[in-house]
């Protein structure tokens, strides 16, 4: 069984490669005037929402945690990134009606004197400061919240991500955070690209896909390891595993911690992606579509949380756009397919989801799982 | 996972398919308008302007071939976030040029996208600095907010006499943010009241006992229509007594429907005034009335707002700049529109060195609330 | 003295949207008592029932649009838990509360779909929406009417509850689920009645918070939803004179902060604006926050132990 396991853990491991160099090679390939390139857009939107989705399942798919702030923890991201990496030369246009205050951005500074390699390197810090924050903001948070019980912890992380919003967005902090004004000029996924041997390599997807790919690499890897374990024991029931010396309030913090991390990290893969950040993008609202995205892959399960992710920006960026514009599947009603009837047949779908699929479309279990032979473990025989 | 893919990869061959198949000579323009959300009113009145100029000129010659002009449509439903990715649709379907937005935020949001494919971008009557300034394939035929700032402020000085203002805008939008930060600089900080209200505001009685209780004599609230209605009923309720004043977006029919009745005194600047071309205002309001849907888009009659005709201007603008470029390229029309010149409807437009269009003068209305319809002012110039 | 004439109209207007979330408080609460669940819905129907006036007062005179939307709305609530909340009865809690996401994030999209993405006019309601003159402030009747109706209606509901056969079994059902079911009290006729009830309330909320706000978009129902429940949780869940008190501190507080700037600007305290305005609804959330963190169980709640 264990050699098999490394068997599976390769090929998994070499799929995921295989993956990151077929999406390498479209980005060269695919211009943005072309009409494939909506592909590029679900994919980077995609693995924002992939690496969201993921981080929100650890919390509350695997440790019983129904949390609501993750919109809160994404905006922390996304500014931190972003107020960190705006080019010195850009701060006075950007704030433009304040006196910016950080004056430096971390990828000039270390690409000044570490040349291109400090700026990939000043990225990848900022990004890696920008889940941090958000984790600080998280432990602070969790200190008095992770005490109250399952819908009151929900409402109590939603209305802290409301506060967050307003803090961000308060005047007085301008300086800082530039109010309630847009942040832009960072390193975006349209500034990714390097020349090599005259030939301009584009990274516009590959970056935010090889981030979120890293970031689920290790979210995987926490859940299966024995943090895993007792979060599953947490969830399946609290006082039982009190019994077994665990101890809750410790692993129910390092839960929502690790997750806010992750999530203030797809935060600031979103501010690359969108090439703005702004704190009234991050409504609870955002926080309700990651969910549902959650449950339509099933809670549980983040092969499942991907797939979610993946075919919810896809619909409704993609497959489902023609639901709004008149023409779908070559049917043409320009009464009935009009704006937002894409947005009714998502969520009566996701309806459906909730009620009689209420599994998702993998329930707990994972991808892997579906290549493996159906293990007879005796547990699963008592379960039908 | 690679099952995975493999679905992926063919549901994508099965919508390239679909794309795929339009007729030869057939030139797109891009339409970039908030069609729902906060300003979803005024976007749909801008289009109009653009489907009337589409209805009265179908066709172009483009380096001597007659091209069918489509309009293809995005809606960035008012929303920053929502923007980059409207954006990328139209890039995606192919136009050649793209006309809008109405309101900043959502253009500067988009801006990057535009640039990163190398299509040009013509705002119509997003008025703030940065959309033209910070990117390079962004251009406009309406005056700046620096412009409309000052001529605001030296009307509510010298006109209504103001001493004491209190401005209002939206909160984390660039179109009232930055029209009321150079209402601002151009009044005098010390003499400014500024207040910003969160996006979904329905209660804007306290922001007028805020007025009235530090003693302004001027309120200046360049918001979106659908703000704007609700303050007008609130001011109306409250007795606010004193002035109101606003930028282009007031211009509107909602605005005077609001206004109708009450005793209030709105006065704003715009792009146009009705009348001033008296065959085209026929025109336009013949072709709104003659369809229901074109009409509820216009807000149930046809009264035109000067973002309309901004929007037809636009068309003519786009489709001068397609012919001097004598191609439908994106990257050939980005090249010639700098130097594209057109007599329009809304008056001469020609582009400086940043690509904002070169106007000096603003019309100021007032509404008459007994009759509901704009009352001309003055025609206001640059200092 | 001046501190209390600058402060007076925020408070009047206070008084008014906190009656308009009591009314709203109250079906979160009763639902709440009763099955333990955050019906996330309950705003959207609240913005369903604007938008229902919106449409049938466009063709029908008023005496006949108000009976109808409350119908159809009180119609709406019952659809809603019947479809959406019965057949999870036995499921965890965390999907119910997942289905009632869902229901409010399809009443929502429905609404965009229908509206347009558009601001709908509220209709004026004759006389409510007259101007007046209270304390030498100008406003509208049905500021001040708001806070004598929700009174009103709130008397009537705590005597329905302590008096009549529906209203014990809804106390027994809230008190032990099982227990009242082994004694013969049929749930699920106590469970619609209270979504009627609750329904009929935000039916009646809505109408004096858009006479008042008149504005309706698919977005209007959250964040006074959202505030309702918060007043909810703040009284105490479950107890109704609790969620009335609740709404009413959270509509003063957020009608003072958001004039706080100009209070303290003209009785002298600061020079200049601080944009405290920016805080009107997070505030809400920090009361919230603190009472779940020293009190969790309200201002009026029950005490509660978990059974294992």
């Amino acid at each position: 069984m264990q050699k098999k396991n490394h068997k599976n853990n390769w090929l998994a491991f070499l799929c995921v490669l295989a993956f990151l160099a077929l999406v390498l090679f479209l980005d060269q390939k695919i211009k943005p005037t072309n009409s494939m390139y909506m592909l590029m857009t679900v994919l980077q939107k995609g693995s924002v929402y992939a690496l969201a989705a993921v981080s929100m399942n650890l919390l509350n798919g695997y440790t019983g945690l129904f949390s609501l702030g993750h919109a809160g923890f994404m905006l922390i991201g996304a500014y931190t990134y972003a107020i960190f990496t705006i080019p010195a030369a850009s701060r006075d246009t950007v704030y433009q009606y304040y006196d910016a205050l950080v004056r430096f951005s971390i990828p000039e500074v270390l690409g000044g004197s570490l040349g291109a390699f400090g700026t990939v390197l000043g990225i990848a810090l900022a990004v890696l400061l920008a889940g941090l924050v958000a984790a600080l903001f998280a432990y602070l948070i969790g200190l008095p919240v992770l005490k109250l019980k399952s819908d009151y912890l929900a409402i109590a992380t939603l209305g802290f991500a409301e506060i967050i919003r307003a803090v961000f967005q308060w005047s007085k902090l301008g300086p800082i955070t530039n109010g309630s004004n847009i942040l832009k000029s960072f390193p975006r996924t349209s500034t990714f690209k390097f020349k090599l041997a005259g030939e301009t390599i584009k990274l516009s997807t590959f970056v935010p896909v090889l981030i979120a790919t890293i970031c689920i690499a290790v979210i995987v890897l926490l859940v299966n390891s024995t943090y895993g374990r007792s979060f599953k024991a947490i969830r399946d029931d609290e006082i039982a595993a009190e019994a077994m010396g665990i101890n809750l309030a410790k692993h129910k913090m390092i839960s929502f911690v690790v997750s806010s991390f992750f999530a203030g990290v797809s935060g600031a893969v979103m501010a690359m992606v969108l090439s703005i950040a702004q704190a009234s993008n991050f409504k609870s609202a955002m926080t309700y579509e990651i969910l549902l995205m959650v449950v339509l892959g099933g809670i549980g399960s983040i092969s499942g949380s991907v797939i979610g992710s993946l075919l919810f920006v896809a619909a409704s960026e993609w497959w489902l756009r023609g639901l709004d514009s008149g023409v779908f599947l070559g049917i043409e009603a320009p009464n009935i397919f009009r704006n937002g009837f894409r947005l009714v047949v998502f969520s009566v779908i996701i309806m459906i989801v909730v009620l009689f699929f209420r599994k998702g479309i993998m329930g707990d279990r994972e991808i892997t799982d579906l290549f493996r032979k159906k293990p007879k473990s005796p547990e699963k025989e008592a379960a039908k | 996972m690679k099952k995975f893919l493999a679905m992926m990869l063919a549901l994508c061959m099965v919508f390239a398919l679909c794309a795929a198949g339009y007729a030869d000579n057939v030139v797109k323009i891009g339409v970039f308008e908030p069609m729902s959300g906060d300003n979803g009113a005024g976007g749909k009145q801008e289009v109009l302007g653009m489907q009337y100029a589409n209805a009265v000129c179908p066709e172009v010659e483009i380096d001597g071939e007659v091209y069918q002009v489509e309009l293809v449509y995005a809606d960035n439903a008012s929303s920053n976030d929502k923007a980059p990715s409207a954006a990328q649709s139209l890039v995606s379907s192919g136009v050649s040029v793209v006309l809008g937005s109405y309101g900043s935020g959502v253009s500067i949001a988009a801006g990057d996208t535009f640039a990163n494919a190398m299509v040009p971008a013509i705002g119509v009557t997003c008025t703030n600095p940065q959309v033209t300034s910070e990117c390079d394939v962004y251009f406009r035929i309406c005056f700046l907010d620096p412009f409309q700032g000052t001529v605001l402020a030296g009307f509510a000085k010298d006109s209504l006499g103001a001493s004491k203002a209190y401005c209002l805008a939206k909160q984390g939008d660039d179109y009232s943010g930055g029209l009321c930060n150079y209402f601002i600089d151009a009044f005098g900080k010390e003499n400014c009241v500024y207040e910003q209200f969160p996006e979904g505001t329905q209660d804007f009685s306290t922001y007028i006992t805020n007025a009235q209780n530090q003693g302004c004599d001027v309120f200046f609230s360049p918001v979106s229509t659908e703000a704007a209605a609700q303050i007008i009923a609130k001011a109306n309720t409250q007795a606010l007594g004193m002035p109101i004043l606003a930028g282009d977006t007031w211009d509107s029919n909602v605005i005077l429907q609001a206004a109708k009745g009450t005793d209030l005194n709105i006065n704003v600047t715009t792009f146009y005034q009705e009348g001033a071309d008296a065959e085209f205002d026929a025109g336009i309001k013949e072709w709104i009335a003659g369809d229901s849907v074109n009409l509820a888009n216009n807000g149930g009659n046809d009264e035109l707002a000067a973002v309309t005709v901004m929007g037809y201007d636009a068309y003519f603008f786009a489709l001068e700049a397609l012919k001097a470029a004598g191609s439908v390229d994106p990257e050939a029309v980005l090249e010639a529109i700098p130097s594209v010149t057109y007599e329009g409807v809304t008056g001469s437009i020609a582009l400086d060195s940043i690509g904002d269009a070169v106007r000096d003068s603003a019309f100021v209305k007032s509404c008459n609330t007994e009759t509901g319809v704009w009352d001309f002012v003055t025609v206001a110039k640059a200092a | 003295m001046n501190f209390f004439k600058t402060a007076l109209p925020y408070i009047i207007s206070g008084i008014s949207v906190g009656g308009q979330y009591a009314l709203i408080a109250i079906g979160y609460t009763m639902v709440y008592g009763i099955l333990r669940l955050i019906n996330f819905a309950h705003g959207d129907v609240f913005m369903v029932a604007g938008l229902l006036m919106v449409y049938i007062a466009a063709s029908f005179p008023l005496y006949v649009a108000i009976p109808a939307v409350i119908i159809l709305t009180v119609l709406l609530g019952f659809t809603i838990e019947r479809v959406a909340y019965r057949p999870l009865r036995s499921a965890p809690r965390m999907s119910v509360m997942i289905s009632a996401i869902g229901v409010s994030y399809l009443l929502q999209n429905l609404a965009l779909y229908i509206t347009g993405g558009l601001n709908k006019n509220y209709p004026a309601i004759p006389w409510i929406s007259d101007r007046i003159t209270v304390f030498g402030l100008d406003t509208t009747r049905v500021t001040v009417i708001t806070p004598f109706l929700t009174i009103l209606l709130v008397v009537a509901l705590v005597l329905l509850i302590n008096y009549t056969k529906l209203g014990m079994a809804m106390r027994a059902v809230s008190k032990d689920f099982e227990t009242s079911q082994l004694m013969g009290i049929k749930i699920n006729s106590v469970i619609s009645a209270t979504f009627i009830i609750g329904t009929f309330l935000a039916a009646v909320g809505s109408m004096l918070y858009f006479t008042n706000y008149p504005g309706v978009v698919p977005t209007s129902g959250g964040m006074p939803g959202l505030k309702a429940f918060v007043a909810a949780v703040f009284g105490g869940i479950g107890s109704i004179p609790g969620a009335v008190i609740g709404a009413f501190i959270i509509g003063i507080a957020e009608s003072l902060i958001k004039g706080l700037d100009t209070i303290l600007i003209v009785n002298g305290a600061i020079s200049e604006q601080i944009g405290l305005a920016t805080f009107s609804d997070a505030f809400t959330f920090v009361l919230l926050i603190i009472i779940l963190v020293f009190k969790p169980t309200g201002l009026f709640g029950e005490k509660q132990t978990d059974k294992v």
